[in-house]
C-alpha cells in the first residue's frame, strides 16, 4: 500500500506532498473495499438466503431480475430509495435518525480487518480479533437507540432484548476465540491464519478436542449475536411485529438489514480465520500459478470465500429449519451452557498445550474422521428430505 | 501518513471528547446524556490508539461501550418517569458542586503548567498485548490475582443485590 | 509498523461509512415521496390506536444481565494478554510460570460462575 502510494506520487502527482497522495490512495482503497466488497457481499447474501429459504419452503424465490434473480438486491436497493421515509410522531427524532447510522457503522467498520488473502487486508491490526468484537459493541448501542428512539412498544422490547442477547453472547464468543489465540499466540488475524496450514489436519478446528468444541460454541454464539433464527427474539415476527426496526422504512430500514447480512459474512470470516485456516492454499497449488503472482492472491481469496460461503449456507439453513427458542431458554443456553463449556475449553487447550506442545496426530485424525462422518450423515439426511418432500423440484438449483 | 496529520487528528478527537462530555453534563435529558457517552468513550479509545496502546484502545471500546454504556442505558431505562423529558436530570446541589469543580479546575491547571513536558518524536506501534501480559504475570502478579478476588466479590455482591431487587419487583407485580 | 499509518484505513472507513450512509439517505430524501398522514406517523399497533407510552420502567432483569456481562467481560479481557503469552513462554521452557497464575485466575472465575448459578443469578425469571 505504501509502495503503491509512493509509485503514484513519483509518476503522477509529484506536485503534491507525499502525505496528501497517501491520503488520496488510502481513501481510494477504502472506497474500493466499500463498493467492491461490502455492498455486494451483503446484497448477494440476501439473494442466497432468499433462494435457499424458498427452496426449503417449497417455493422458487426471486428469479426474475438478472440471471437467476442474481440482481434482485440491486432492484431492492433502488426501490427503497423511492420509498417514503417516515418518522413516527412520538419518536425521539435525533435518536431515531442516528440509530441506523450506528448499526451500519458498527457492521461496516468490521470489514477493515478481514484478511481476504495473505496480502489483501485493509488494516492488519495487532489486536484484530478484539477489534472485531469491539465493533459489535457499537451495534448494540445502535439497537438500543433504535428501540428507544422509535417510541413504539415493539421497538423498545426488541431493542432491549437484542442488547441483552448480544452482550450475553459476547462472553462465549470471547472464550471460544481464546482457544485459537492460545494456539496461535497472537491477536492479529493474519498471524492466526499464518500459524495454521492449508490442510485440514493443520487447522485449529481439528487441533484438539477442546478447539473442536470451541468452534461450535463460537458458531452458536455468533449466530445469536447476529440476532438470527433460532435466536431472532429481538425481531420475532409473531411476538414483536418486527422488533427494533418496526418503525423504520425505506433506506433506514435497509441499513438494519444490510447490517444483518454483513454480520452473516463477518461470522463466516471469523470462524474461517480462527479455526479453518483462512486463506491458506496448498503449496503445490500455489506454486503452479506462481507464489508471488496475482493469481495466487486470487486463489487465496477464492479459498477464503468458499469456506465462508459453506458456513453461511449452514447458518441460512439453520434459520429456516429450526424453530425459535424462548427468551429464558436463550439466556440459559448462554450462561449455563456456553459460558461454562467455554471456560472448560480455554483451560483444556492450555493444559493440552502444556502436555502436548506438538499436538497429537492420532487425535487430529480421529476428529477429522468424526467430522467427515458427520458431514456424510448431513448430506444423507438432506438428500432424504429432498426425496421425501418434493420430487417435482428435485435437486436442480436452477428454476 | 497520519504522522503529519497527528495534530489534526488529535484536535478532532479532543473536540469529540469535549463536545460529548459537555453534552453529557448539560443535557437535561438523561437518555441523551447516556448516549452521548458513546462519543467520549470512542474519542478516548482514539487517543489510546494514537499513543500506540492498541490493546487498551480496543478494550476501551469493548468494555466501556459494550459493557459500561449498556449498563448505564439499562439503569436509565429502569428509572420511573424517564419518558417525561422535563422531569429528568435537573442540576442539583450547584452550591456544593461549583466550588468543588473550581478547585479541581485550578489544581489541574496548576499541574499542567508546572509539569515539565517532553516531546515524544514518534510513536512506535508495536504489539502491546504481550508486554501487558508479561508485566501482569511477573511484576504485577499479586495485584493481578487480587483483581480476580475483587471480581469474585463483586459478582457475589451483585447477585445478592439483584436477587433482592428482583424479588421486590415481583412482589410489586403481584 | 512505525507511526500511525496503521490506523489510517480505520479512520478512512469510519469517515467513508458516514459519507456513504449519508449519501444514500440524501438520495432517499430526494427521490422518496413525502405525504405523511396522521395514521402513517402513528406508531405501529395491531389495528387499534396505540395506548400509553412505550417509555415505561423496564425490568431489572436486563440490568442484571448487563452487570453480569460487564464482570465476565473484564475477566475475559484479562485472559487475552495471557493467551498471547502462553505459546512463547512454553517454547522458552517457562510454561509453568504463565500457566499456574492463570489457572488460579480461571479457578476464581469458575467459582464465581458456580456461585452465581447456585444462587439463581443466571436464571432469567
Amino acid at each position: 500500500m505504501e509502495n503503491f502510494a509512493i509509485h503514484i506520487h513519483e509518476s503522477y502527482l509529484y506536485g503534491l506532498p507525499l502525505s496528501v497522495v497517501n491520503l488520496i490512495v488510502m481513501f481510494g482503497a477504502a472506497f474500493v473495499v466499500l463498493l467492491g466488497f461490502v455492498a455486494p457481499f451483503a446484497g448477494l447474501l440476501s439473494f442466497i438466503e432468499r433462494r435457499i429459504a424458498a427452496r426449503i419452503q417449497c417455493r422458487i424465490g426471486p428469479n426474475r431480475v438478472g440471471p437467476q434473480g442474481l440482481l434482485q438486491f440491486l432492484a431492492d436497493g433502488v426501490k427503497s430509495l423511492f420509498k417514503e421515509d417516515l418518522i413516527p410522531k412520538v419518536a425521539d427524532k435525533p435518536l431515531f435518525i442516528i440509530a441506523p447510522y450506528l448499526v451500519f457503522l458498527g457492521m461496516f467498520t468490521s470489514f477493515v480487518v478481514l484478511p481476504f488473502s495473505s496480502q489483501w487486508i485493509v488494516a492488519d491490526l495487532n489486536v484484530g480479533i478484539l477489534y472485531l468484537f469491539a465493533t459489535a459493541a457499537i451495534t448494540v448501542v445502535g439497537l438500543v437507540m433504535a428501540g428507544w428512539g422509535s417510541g413504539s412498544k415493539w421497538s423498545m422490547l426488541g431493542g432491549m432484548r437484542s442488547a441483552a442477547q448480544i452482550i450475553s453472547y459476547e462472553i462465549p464468543t470471547g472464550l471460544a476465540a481464546l482457544t485459537a489465540i492460545l494456539l496461535a499466540g497472537s491477536l492479529s488475524l493474519q498471524e492466526i491464519i499464518a500459524a495454521q496450514g492449508p490442510h485440514p489436519w493443520q487447522w485449529y478446528f481439528f487441533d484438539n478436542p477442546f478447539t473442536f468444541i470451541a468452534f461450535f460454541i463460537l458458531f452458536v454464539a455468533l449466530v445469536a449475536e447476529g440476532n438470527r433464527a433460532p435466536f431472532d427474539l429481538p425481531e420475532a415476527e409473531t411476538e414483536l411485529v418486527s422488533g427494533y426496526n418496526t418503525e423504520y422504512s425505506g433506506m433506514r430500514f435497509l441499513f438494519f438489514f444490510f447490517a444483518e447480512w454483513a454480520h452473516l459474512y463477518v461470522l463466516g470470516a471469523i470462524l474461517t480465520t480462527l479455526f479453518l485456516g483462512g486463506w491458506q492454499v496448498p503449496e503445490s497449488l500455489l506454486a503452479s500459478v506462481g507464489a508471488e503472482s496475482i493469481a495466487a492472491r486470487i486463489l487465496e481469496l477464492v479459498f477464503f470465500q468458499l469456506k465462508i460461503y459453506v458456513l453461511v449456507f449452514l447458518v441460512v439453513q439453520l434459520r429456516w429449519t429450526v424453530p425459535r427458542v424462548r427468551m429464558d431458554q436463550m439466556m440459559d443456553m448462554c450462561w449455563k451452557y456456553l459460558v461454562p463449556i467455554g471456560f472448560f475449553c480455554v483451560a483444556g487447550v492450555a493444559i493440552w498445550m502444556m502436555l502436548f506442545p506438538d499436538g497429537v496426530s492420532f487425535v487430529k485424525y480421529l476428529l477429522i474422521a468424526f467430522s467427515s462422518a458427520m458431514v456424510l450423515y448431513y448430506f444423507y439426511k438432506v438428500y432424504r428430505n429432498f426425496k421425501d418432500s418434493r420430487a417435482e423440484l428435485e435437486l436442480n438449483p436452477f428454476v | 501518513m497520519l504522522d503529519s496529520l497527528q495534530p489534526l487528528v488529535f484536535g478532532m478527537l479532543a473536540l469529540i471528547i469535549f463536545i460529548s462530555a459537555a453534552f453529557i453534563t448539560f443535557s437535561r435529558n438523561l437518555i441523551y446524556s447516556a448516549f452521548a457517552l458513546l462519543g467520549s468513550f470512542t474519542g478516548v479509545a482514539g487517543l489510546f490508539a494514537m499513543l500506540g496502546a492498541d490493546f487498551l484502545a480496543v478494550v476501551q471500546l469493548l468494555v466501556y461501550i459494550g459493557g459500561i454504556m449498556v449498563l448505564y442505558l439499562f439503569a436509565v431505562l429502569m428509572t420511573s418517569g424517564i419518558g417525561d423529558v422535563r422531569l429528568t436530570n435537573r442540576s442539583i446541589a450547584v452550591k456544593i458542586a461549583l466550588p468543588l469543580a473550581l478547585v479541581l479546575f485550578f489544581s489541574l491547571g496548576k499541574l499542567i503548567f508546572e509539569t515539565e513536558w517532553f516531546a515524544q518524536q514518534t510513536v512506535k506501534i508495536a504489539p502491546t498485548t504481550a508486554a501487558i501480559g508479561d508485566l501482569l504475570l511477573t511484576k504485577y502478579l499479586l495485584p493481578f490475582e487480587l483483581v480476580s478476588v475483587l471480581l469474585l466479590s463483586t459478582l457475589i455482591g451483585s447477585v445478592a443485590l439483584a436477587r433482592q431487587e428482583l424479588r421486590n419487583s415481583k412482589e410489586n407485580h403481584d | 509498523m512505525e507511526g500511525l499509518q496503521h490506523y489510517t484505513p480505520l479512520l478512512m472507513i469510519f469517515g467513508l461509512g458516514i459519507v456513504f450512509a449519508g449519501l444514500f439517505l440524501l438520495l432517499a430524501y430526494a427521490f422518496g415521496p413525502k405525504n405523511p398522514t396522521a395514521s402513517k406517523l402513528d406508531v405501529y399497533e395491531c389495528g387499534v390506536p396505540s395506548m400509553g407510552s412505550a417509555r415505561e420502567r423496564f425490568s431489572v432483569k436486563f440490568f442484571l444481565v448487563a452487570m453480569l456481562f460487564l464482570l465476565f467481560d473484564v475477566e475475559v479481557v484479562f485472559l487475552f494478554p495471557w493467551a498471547v503469552l502462553l505459546k512463547t513462554f512454553k517454547e522458552a521452557g517457562m510454561g509453568a510460570a504463565v500457566f499456574w497464575p492463570m489457572f488460579v485466575f480461571l479457578a476464581m472465575l469458575g467459582l464465581g460462575l458456580l456461585y452465581e448459578w447456585r444462587r439463581g443469578g443466571l436464571d432469567w425469571d
